[in-house]
């Protein structure tokens, strides 16, 4: 059972994985990308952890691509432009293919050596929300933070590069709006006819 | 379940078995949205003082059947400049992704589909993917009023999912599981133990179960947060191109939501499948129960609960269709992440400091 859901759903990730970068229309790319990502978090499910599963759904699926995809949508993309540009940067692009697999060759001739017979997705723990809780405050503490800290940078640097001041712009205070009562903006005035205010 | 355990080691049987759960589920869900679409709809008239639909079946209630022959027998549109594949897609995922949240939510004691442990991440990541739907449906056709519906969409869902986390996390916090059946479990006892009610955590639990519910409203795209399908500047939004049965299918994905929504506000907040009042000893062996067995008795009393609690929620939101008028864009963004996002943060503090004090105190 579990190697039959195992064989379709790799299938499924490596299919949409190659049409990410074979489709033409960029939009149906990210469409590809997500089904990836959301299959991938299948096999997650598969071996177990369905903790990383879920946040991968919740991070990448239902919070990246969705602004990487409405970004794409807004592009107003050139597709002969596009091709016309594929020879100039092919040599560059294999180079880093090249580096790229020649890592994962690495890496998987050195895990070939050492792999575990079983895996065990929540070790000490009765589910693996509370064993990577556990391990992720108590032992890797520091780094946690480190990368909240990184992260809290992140966000302060993008609002730092989109904040521009421009002089004459009229903003609204919301508290202006909301505290204003009927005595200042109507006024009854007891006009006499022929003489006006 | 456990008496049918002996023949469940079947695998085809077990596939067989939860096979049928599920559509047990599917049935009955959309057959309680049919008329929970009714009774949206008369509330509505009701509060303009028409009568509203009372043709169909006796007072109207068959309205919905006939809608639904209606969407089913007409011509479907596919505009020529639209992306094809996309747009039959979107329909199809905006219902298939509000129904498979389903599979987690406990309606009564033992009765879910899959009871998962991490049944409110999965509910949030479910949700969080509906808006894909919107999206694809409001790019593929290809048209400005659906594209700006689309994006709006997607801004909305995004922003308001972050608190929806927050408010999320103060009830794991409390009950100290994210299984979605323990939650209810930790809520046992008459109203005063349910989360929204229960004291000390009152103070902070009732605001946050109204951030929810509001949260909500701007999650499922309902008045007055439908900035989407916002008709007086948009015409429908993002479904203006649909018709037939895919505009159905749309039309039938957002209600699941709302319903989902309305499930989701009762089991965290008000208590499942407990009935107000504690048991009121209904599950002696001398009562009913004994004819039974106490275990279904107790599953069809909990049933009935918990429909009562999101018929009562899905009341709130046909009531707030009908008395709020729409936000305008700004005032929408300025709402969820002004003041939604630090209120629920603070009451995540709060909560975390209670639990902590508490359990600290009890050791």
């Amino acid at each position: 059972m579990e190697v039959i859901a195992f064989s379709i759903l790799s299938a499924i990730v490596l299919i949409a994985a190659f049409c990410v970068i074979a489709a033409r229309n960029p939009v149906h790319s990210v469409l590809f990308l997500i089904l990836a990502f959301f299959t991938s978090s299948g096999l997650l499910v598969l071996i177990g952890a369905e903790f990383l599963a879920m946040l991968l759904i919740v991070v990448y699926v239902g919070a990246v691509a969705v602004l990487f995809l409405f970004v794409v949508m807004m592009l107003d993309v050139d597709f002969v432009e596009l091709k016309q540009g594929f020879l100039n940067y092919a040599p560059f692009g294999g180079v880093v293919a090249l580096v790229f697999f020649a890592e994962i060759a690495l890496v998987a001739s050195a895990m070939g050596a050492s792999r575990p017979e079983t895996f065990d997705a929540s070790p000490n723990a009765e589910t693996n929300v509370e064993a990577i809780g556990q391990v992720m405050y108590t032992d890797y503490l520091l780094l946690f933070q480190i990368s909240g800290i990184v992260l809290l940078i992140a966000m302060i640097g993008a609002i730092v590069l989109t904040l521009r001041h421009r002089p004459g712009v009229r903003r609204q205070s919301v508290e202006e709006q909301t505290g204003r009562k009927r005595a200042d903006a109507v006024e009854l005035k007891d006009v006499r006819p022929g003489q006006g205010i | 379940m456990e008496q049918f355990l002996g023949w469940t080691e079947n695998p085809i049987l077990l596939v067989l078995l939860s096979l049928g759960q599920i559509l047990l589920v599917t049935v009955v869900l959309l057959l309680a949205i049919a008329f929970l679409l009714y009774f949206d709809r008369k509330v509505l008239a009701g509060t303009m003082l028409r009568k509203g639909p009372n043709v169909v079946g006796p007072f109207g209630l068959f309205q919905s059947f006939a809608d639904f022959g209606k969407f089913v027998l007409k011509e479907m549109i596919i505009p020529a400049g639209a992306n094809k594949t996309v747009f039959m897609i979107a329909p199809i995922l905006a219902t298939t992704l509000s129904l498979i949240c389903w599979a987690v939510v406990p309606i009564a004691p033992g009765w879910v589909v899959s009871d998962l442990n991490v049944g409110v991440l999965y509910l949030l990541a479910m949700s969080s993917l509906g808006v894909y739907g919107v999206i694809m449906a409001g790019w593929a056709s290809n048209s400005k009023y659906p594209f700006l519906g689309g994006l709006r969409s997607a801004a909305q869902m995004v922003s308001y999912e972050v608190s929806i986390g927050f408010v999320l996390v103060t009830v794991i916090l409390l009950s100290g599981s994210m299984n979605l059946t323990t939650i209810v479990e930790s809520q046992t006892g008459g109203f005063w133990n349910w989360y929204a009610f229960k004291l000390p955590t009152i103070i902070v639990m009732f605001p946050m179960m109204v951030i929810f519910f509001i949260s909500a409203l701007a999650e499922t795209n309902r008045p007055p947060f439908d900035l989407p399908e916002a008709e007086s500047e948009l015409v429908a939004g993002y479904q203006v191109e649909y018709s037939g049965t895919p505009f159905l299918l749309i039309y039938l994905g957002e209600q699941i939501a709302i319903t989902l929504m309305c499930a989701m506000t009762s089991v965290l907040f008000l208590g499942g499948w407990h009935s107000p009042v504690g048991d009121l000893g209904l599950f002696d062996e001398n009562t009913l129960a004994g004819l039974l067995g106490t275990g279904t008795f107790e599953s069809l009393i909990g049933a009935f609960w918990f429909a009562l609690k999101v018929t009562f929620v899905f009341f709130m939101f046909a009531f707030v269709r009908a008395l709020v008028p729409r936000y305008r864009y700004d005032q929408l963004m300025r709402l969820g992440w002004k003041i939604f996002l630090p209120t629920s943060l603070v009451a995540v503090l709060l909560i975390s400091g209670y639990v902590v004090y508490t359990s600290a105190a009890a050791a």
